[in-house]
């Protein structure tokens, strides 16, 4: 059992909890236990306000509100970013609370880690932790209510039972709804972890269906639900003009003539930090409105101290990774057998060097937020997938106490990784405290894309030997990041225990370090969306330099079922074979002919707790276009999907995603500054580009997994050797220049 | 300048630069927060709208080019017969995963199908390749958009995925 504490009793943190609605101050208490689990209770701090009679809406607890109609309202704690988490933790609580979901309305909490615990839309993190106390949340508060009823009725517990909202007593054949006894149901004990159950998965009525998003309704009907759509009384707007070199400070700027331009209400220099993830150097214009803010930019002259920065470039950075090329890493990473001396003596010898570049998140809603600061409080309407560090950082950048900092989690016209930042957010808190009003601060395109934090680029240098059985016997990998003194830039990491390590006898990874100033972080599977591209390649490689399948290569290679050191819960060998034997037999892998310079690749990896296989199906046309026909792709997340249609619609983003990555995507460094600017140079996958994804979900015996990450790493390695299938040409640098393909 | 629109069949007089593009004029003027900001540059589709029925950017139209053309966004869309069952399709198939473009994406869809009643893949790929899901539900887009024009609907039923 996980042993965390996700929340503490602390009455003061309850105005956060839907202020207004109700004077209800209880919420739910999970806490660690002594020997692991979760001690759940719910805390009743003001009974005298609780009483919920006369028509009033009970709630009993941070999650659960009952009124009198029986409609049942669950909040959602977790950021929305159209992982469809707003949809599926609350399903979790209904499922155990034995409601219909017609009866569910669901709102977004605040964010507050004292109630709520971890407010995170990242690493695919929500289903493998929410999946048992979401639904102990549920199944207490049923039992509240149950008990509730027995005592109404003065019969036993045992006799009572639940559906649709309401308890029912078979004997008497007497019912109560929910809403007829929450307000009674309120005041009764809570149930101790050890008392609660829950529902045999057979009889789910929710979890397991195919539940429509929450919010669809009102967006496709343009409902203001986004950051970029909050409007706040007396509201100004802001643009916000960085160096566009990482790092460069402002020595001055025309900030007196800029703001006499119409509609402008102030220009002003902040100096901001060093902190690439904070308030960095910068000039704010603030207008009436951001049109008008954004065209007194277009007169803003600044000269900037660029700083160390400029003399950087990814030309520069090649150069150097390919000095490092012919040297030893410089940190060895893991040494098995003697990788050198076996390489010398193997029947087959591959060498490859690998490259992907830096690339972009490109949410397609700009970086905004909008902040209103009152004496030492801040409010914020914030999409961002990772709330606590930016409460943190406005806090600390303004010099305020943390609980002075309100933040509204709107929704989030996409993650990626991108909003684990909260860069926009500080600056929004700073512009809208020297302003002296609320100030929505929104970046153009061009700010989105020049001021990101990049999927570092890498290289990888790779060796590989065959025995005479074509077996893989020795892999020798140096791959060359960025970093210093030895520590990896962020998202520039490899792991010790990356696969195929532990199913080749000689094996050694190496890295060496490029130090530079580009801001990197997470992008959707991080360092899995690139290394699985290299392992995976490679690993093709080594099948076809074999003479053997490629995906029998792959199954020989994972060897016999076990738990491998690894993330996470570490690497499940079974469980990837069998993701693999069973995209072979739902995509028909080996069967029939193809088309001239049409073929097949497949893939396998294990990122963030899920293990997916998939085959690609590309045709290469003479003049080099890439066209994929098609994808079929199984995961396992364990033994429950728990929204089949967001699953299968979150699988077929990510595959596509992954194309649109290996296909599209590449930024350029250059004098330390973005090239690229817009979607001209920059590009997500296009319609046009997106073939039809077949998914299927293999149950097994393991608690539920996320889905947002898995499903991408391996879509790019599938491709590329696909494409080598069909041309005989290997890809090794991303993206895919498809003039090499031609014939 | 002082301009006046006709959005969504409700007249609006406004005081802006004549440079303003409409998309601003409708968010921040008009308060119509449907319409979305995406790339400024006519390149993504997130901020399309109806000029006349005519799918335009309204990033980059000025003001001072929309004269007497009736405007429709997405809040409008669903009073017409096609956008009503545009939105709906798109509901039944469960399209959306963020949801940021999908305005832009349903006032493309719902334009092409005013042009053509039955589209083929070929022309959903040269009405839709202009406007960017992020998020990729493409599939889905194009599967709503042929169930959309499908005359007879048939019952609700969303997606089963696994």
């Amino acid at each position: 059992m996980v042993h965390r504490r996700l929340s503490s009793n602390r009455s003061t943190s309850t105005k956060a909890f839907t202020a207004g609605r109700t004077s209800r101050r209880d919420f739910l208490k999970v806490s660690a236990a002594a020997g692991g689990g979760f001690l759940l209770s719910f805390a009743l701090p003001d009974f005298s306000a609780a009483a919920g009679a006369g028509g009033k809406t009970a709630s009993l607890n941070a999650y659960v509100r009952i009124a009198p109609d029986n409609v049942v309202t669950i909040m959602s704690k977790n950021p929305e970013i159209g992982q469809g988490i707003k949809t599926m933790l609350p399903m979790l609580i209904a499922e155990e609370l034995d409601v219909d979901w017609s009866q569910v309305r669901i709102e977004q909490t605040l964010a507050d880690a004292t109630i709520y615990g971890r407010q995170v839309a990242g690493g695919s993190m929500a289903t493998p932790l929410e999946w048992t106390p979401m639904r102990q949340v549920g199944a207490a508060a049923r039992q509240m209510l149950v008990a509730a009823a027995a005592r109404r009725w003065k019969v036993a517990i045992s006799e009572c039972d639940t559906s649709s909202g309401e308890v029912q007593h078979k004997a008497s054949g007497r019912t109560l709804s929910y809403g007829a006894l929450a307000a009674a149901a309120v005041n009764l004990p809570v149930p101790n972890l050890s008392s609660i159950k829950l529902k045999d998965p057979k009889d789910y009525k929710i979890i397991g269906h195919s539940i429509p998003g929450v919010d669809s309704p009102k967006l496709v009907k343009g409902e203001p639900l986004f950051g970029i759509d909050t409007v706040v009384p007396d509201m100004l707007y802001a643009v916000f003009q960085k160096c566009p070199v990482f790092g460069g400070k402002v020595v001055e700027g025309n900030v007196d003539a800029v703001g006499k331009m119409p509609g402008v209400r102030r220009a002003f220099v902040v100096q901001g930090g060093m902190d690439l993830a904070g308030l960095m150097p910068g000039v704010a214009i603030v207008a009436d409105s951001w049109w008008q803010a954004e065209k007194a930019r277009q007169k803003l002259q600044v000269k900037w101290d660029e700083g160390a920065t400029r003399e950087q470039s990814s030309d520069g950075f090649a150069r150097q990774a390919a000095k490092f090329s012919g040297n030893v890493p410089a940190v060895s990473l893991r040494n098995d057998g003697d990788a050198s001396v076996v390489l010398k003596s193997a029947a087959r010898v591959v060498e490859a060097a690998y490259h992907y570049p830096f690339i972009a998140h490109a949410a397609l809603e700009p970086m905004n937020c909008t902040a209103r600061v009152q004496g030492s409080r801040v409010e914020i309407w914030a999409p961002t997938q990772n709330p606590e560090p930016g409460r943190q950082l406005v806090a600390k950048t303004l010099g305020l106490d943390q609980k002075n900092v309100t933040i509204h989690m709107t929704r989030v016209g996409g993650g990626f990784g991108r909003r684990l930042m909260n860069d926009y957010m500080v600056e929004a808190a700073w512009i809208a405290k020297v302003a002296g009003a609320p100030v929505k601060l929104l970046w153009n395109r061009v700010d989105d894309m020049q001021h990101d934090f990049y999927r570092p680029a890498g290289w990888h240098f790779l060796k590989g030997g065959l025995d005479q059985d074509g077996r893989l016997i020795a892999w020798q990998q140096h791959f060359v990041s960025f970093g210093s003194d030895g520590a990896f830039a962020r998202s520039a990491n490899l792991d010790a225990d990356t696969y195929p390590a532990g199913r080749v006898p000689n094996l050694s990874y190496g890295y060496s370090l490029i130090p530079f100033g580009i801001p990197t972080g997470p992008l959707r599977a991080p360092g899995d969306n690139a290394l699985a591209f290299v392992f995976q390649s490679f690993i093709d490689e080594m099948a076809h330099a074999a003479g053997k399948d490629p995906l029998q290569f792959q199954i020989d290679l994972l060897g016999k079922d076990e738990l491998l050191p690894g993330k996470g819960d570490g690497f499940n060998t079974g469980r990837a074979r069998g993701v693999l034997q069973k995209v072979s037999e739902v995509s028909g892998w080996g069967s029939g002919s193809l088309p001239p310079r049409t073929g097949r690749g497949v893939a396998v990896y294990y990122s963030h707790l899920g293990y997916f296989a998939e085959v690609v199906e590309a045709a290469v046309a003479n003049d080099g276009q890439v066209k994929i026909n098609k994808v079929w792709a199984v995961g396992d997340i364990g033994s429950q999907v728990i929204n089949p249609t967001a699953a299968e619609n979150m699988t077929q983003g990510a595959i596509l995603d992954g194309f649109g990555e290996a296909l599209n995507q590449k930024i350029t460094i250059e004098n330390g500054r973005v090239v690229q600017a817009n979607f001209d140079s920059f590009s997500p996958l296009l319609l046009t580009q997106a073939p039809p994804v077949e998914v299927h979900f293999l149950r097994t015996d393991n608690s539920p997994t996320g889905l947002g990450e898995p499903p991408l790493p391996p879509a790019i390695p599938a491709l590329c050797n696909a494409i080598f299938a069909a041309t005989g040409k290997r890809i090794r640098t991303l993206p895919i220049d498809q003039a090499l393909l031609k014939v | 300048m002082n301009y006046s629109l006709r959005v969504n069949g409700q007249a609006h007089a406004v005081d802006v630069d004549r440079d303003t593009p409409l998309l601003w004029v409708l968010r921040d003027v008009i308060d119509l927060k449907g319409t979305k900001f995406g790339c400024g540059a006519g390149l993504c589709g997130a901020c399309t709208v109806h000029l006349d029925g005519a799918p335009v950017r309204s990033c980059v139209t000025a003001i001072s080019d929309v004269g007497n053309a009736a405007v429709t966004t997405i809040e409008g869309i669903g009073n017409t017969p096609i956008g009503a069952r545009v939105q709906k399709a798109w509901l039944e198939v469960d399209v959306v995963q963020c949801g940021y473009c999908q305005p832009g994406q349903i006032m493309s869809a719902v334009a092409l199908l005013a042009q053509t009643k039955t589209p083929t893949d070929q022309d959903i790929d040269s009405a839709m390749n202009g406007n960017i899901c992020r998020c990729a539900t493409y599939p889905r887009i194009r599967e709503a958009i042929k169930r959309a024009a499908k005359a007879d609907l048939g019952p609700a039923a969303t997606k089963k995925g696994a």
